[in-house]
């Protein structure tokens, strides 16, 4: 299986877009995060470096916006949901400027780099600044599409990318559309495996090897994690009556509780949020962190039969 | 300048005036507010307005205008002041500051409030703001200048030195900062809290152009405005004012940072400023 990173796909996206769109700009804050860092070798007047200084990456990206650019502001997610989270509400939800805070690295791919750089609350963060849109690609087709959405979208935007190689999901088939969920596999209405990012290759193994222990699951890949698509959570729920939700984030704040809140209030089922519990990253192989927080696939099959299993008993 | 005859300092000291007692009777009527850091200001934002920003009333977001952003948000009702003497919105609004539904918020909104250029209040964030309008103004080469104002105190803000830093860095010739060097903050003296000296030799170590003048002397304020304006910046004014600057029982005294005059303060403010003109 084809293996790569969403963010180089995305960067070079951007690259490529630029040479028939004029509009857009680009501000880097030194970290070789997208590879839109390079952007200024091609386009000299298009790209500002502003150094190791979160907090002016962001401002002078909201001036840029306020002068009529659309500008694209880059670096790793732990930074730049955090280290300038005042100035992203401030400056950039507030007065709902034409800024994409793109944030790379997120979740526990940073592996090795430990718990200060894993970005696990960043989607909880900006979930809760309104004005703010937040997307997610499961893979690198899904990331290039998701390029093309970005320079079109028009307001303050947050692209979660990912570091490492992930594996290529989808075909030439796929079309992104903001705030609709995709569904990926649907094998039946046993359990509805809802994830975000490239959790999803996780998820669809989940489901295969559900299906093997005669467990029908729908996978459902929510791209758009604000606004989040509520149709098809009900949709999933009203189907299935058990939802797990998967996501390489904290359970608090992220693709789980929003899935949550929405069920809570408009469909009360069986919920399973997969996800990092309460507590800091560490050192070690991505893969090895996974399967230390139950994320890895045979943790998401065991969650979701339980599920089922309960839901049955409960019946 | 769009057929606006600029005032000159004789008329500018009326206009600053007439700000002056604007800004009180707005907080006076808010309840709430912050006059003492809008008075000191209120000289300088008037020289801006009323002689030196090419701005236009109709047109408040035209393209090619002179950018003003207040990165003290807090001092707004001398900017909500100047925006609507200057014609941006109708004077009698100025009544509405901080109630709902007001354009008026308690910290400027470029969405909703005319003129504004940029929403600020959480301090050290203006200047960040301004130095990528003027990346903006030099990419799209035009010729606006972009005005930023700060407090002193707001110079404790390490986001004002990023800032700083990036201004030099890429050559924002068209860019001035004003610093309302009016020596208090919320606290205490700016040196008790957290000395921010030397802050000139601050400046001018992250590669600017330091400019010094009386921020009360209408004369040096017009002068040094115009020739900060047509220099290769970054230029920053560093401006010594006097907080409350006008009124006698605010002058110098921490508490009317945010505090609201009475009925017989407000009197006896609006006569003292009065008694000026006479």
């Amino acid at each position: 299986m084809m293996e790569v990173a969403t963010r180089f796909v995305f960067g070079k996206e951007l690259l490529e877009l630029a040479k028939t769109n004029g509009d857009f700009v680009v501000c880097n804050a030194d970290t070789k995060a997208c590879g839109i860092e390079n952007f200024g070798v091609i386009f000299p007047d298009r790209s500002y470096s502003i150094g190791i200084a979160e907090q002016n990456l962001i401002n002078v990206a909201a001036g840029l916006a306020a002068s009529g650019f659309k500008v694209f502001a880059c670096t790793f997610a732990v930074f730049v949901t955090l280290r300038c989270c005042e100035q992203v509400r401030n400056h950039v939800c507030y007065p709902k400027l034409n800024v994409t805070v793109v944030g790379t690295h997120t979740g526990l791919q940073v592996g090795e780099d430990g718990a200060t750089h894993a970005a696990v609350e960043d989607v909880a963060i900006m979930r809760s600044l309104p004005n703010m849109t937040i997307i997610q690609p499961a893979d690198a087709v899904a990331a290039r599409a998701i390029a093309h959405a970005a320079v079109k979208f028009n307001g303050p935007l947050y692209v979660r990318l990912h570091r490492n190689p992930s594996p290529v999901i989808y075909d030439t088939s796929y079309r992104f559309e903001l705030g609709k969920a995709t569904t990926v596999r649907s094998y039946g209405d046993d359990v509805a495996l809802i994830s975000s990012g490239i959790m999803l290759q996780k998820a669809l193994d989940a489901a295969v090897a559900l299906k093997a222990r005669g467990i029908k699951a729908r996978v459902i890949d929510m791209s758009t994690l604000k606004p989040l698509d509520v149709d098809a959570v009900l949709e999933a729920a009203k189907a299935t009556n058990a939802v797990v939700t998967i996501e390489d984030h904290s359970i608090i704040g992220g693709l789980g509780s929003a899935v949550a809140q929405v069920l809570g209030e408009k469909y009360p089922c069986m919920v399973k949020c997969i996800g990092i519990p309460d507590v800091f990253g560490e050192s070690g192989p991505s893969e090895v962190l996974y399967a230390r927080y139950h994320m890895d696939a045979a943790s998401i099959a065991a969650a979701a039969e339980k599920l089922v299993r309960k839901k049955i008993f409960s019946c | 300048m769009a057929n606006f005859p600029k005032l000159q300092v004789p008329e500018l000291k009326g206009m600053a005036r007439t700000i002056r007692t604007d800004v009180l009777k707005m907080v006076h009527a808010a309840c709430s507010g912050h006059p003492g850091g809008s008075l000191s200001a209120a000289d300088i934002v008037t020289a801006l307005y009323f002689n030196i920003l090419n701005v236009d009333p109709e047109r408040p977001r035209w393209e090619d205008r002179d950018r003003f952003i207040l990165s003290k948000g807090h001092c707004c009702p001398v900017l909500y002041a100047c925006l609507a003497r200057r014609g941006f919105f109708a004077v009698a609004e100025l009544a509405t500051l901080r109630k709902y539904g007001s354009k008026l918020q308690g910290h400027p909104d470029m969405n909703k409030c005319p003129g504004v250029d940029m929403s600020t209040g959480s301090l050290g964030n203006g200047i960040g703001c301004a130095v990528g309008m003027a990346i903006a103004g030099k990419v799209k080469q035009k010729d606006y200048k972009v005005f930023v104002m700060l407090g002193d105190g707001e110079c404790q803000e390490g986001a004002v030195w990023e800032a700083a830093m990036c201004a030099a860095h890429h050559k924002l010739t068209n860019l001035v900062a004003i610093i309302d060097v009016n020596g208090l903050q919320i606290i205490d003296t700016t040196d008790k809290v957290m000395n921010i000296e030397p802050l000139a030799d601050k400046w001018r170590s992250f590669g600017w152009k330091v400019l010094e003048l009386d921020g009360h002397d209408m004369e040096q304020i017009v002068a040094t405005l115009n020739y900060a304006k047509a220099s290769e910046g970054p230029v920053v004014i560093l401006a010594k004012t006097i907080k409350g600057k006008g009124v006698s029982y605010m002058e110098g005294v921490a508490k009317w940072h945010g505090a609201v005059p009475s009925d017989e303060e407000l009197a006896q403010a609006l006569s003292e400023i009065e008694g000026v003109a006479e």
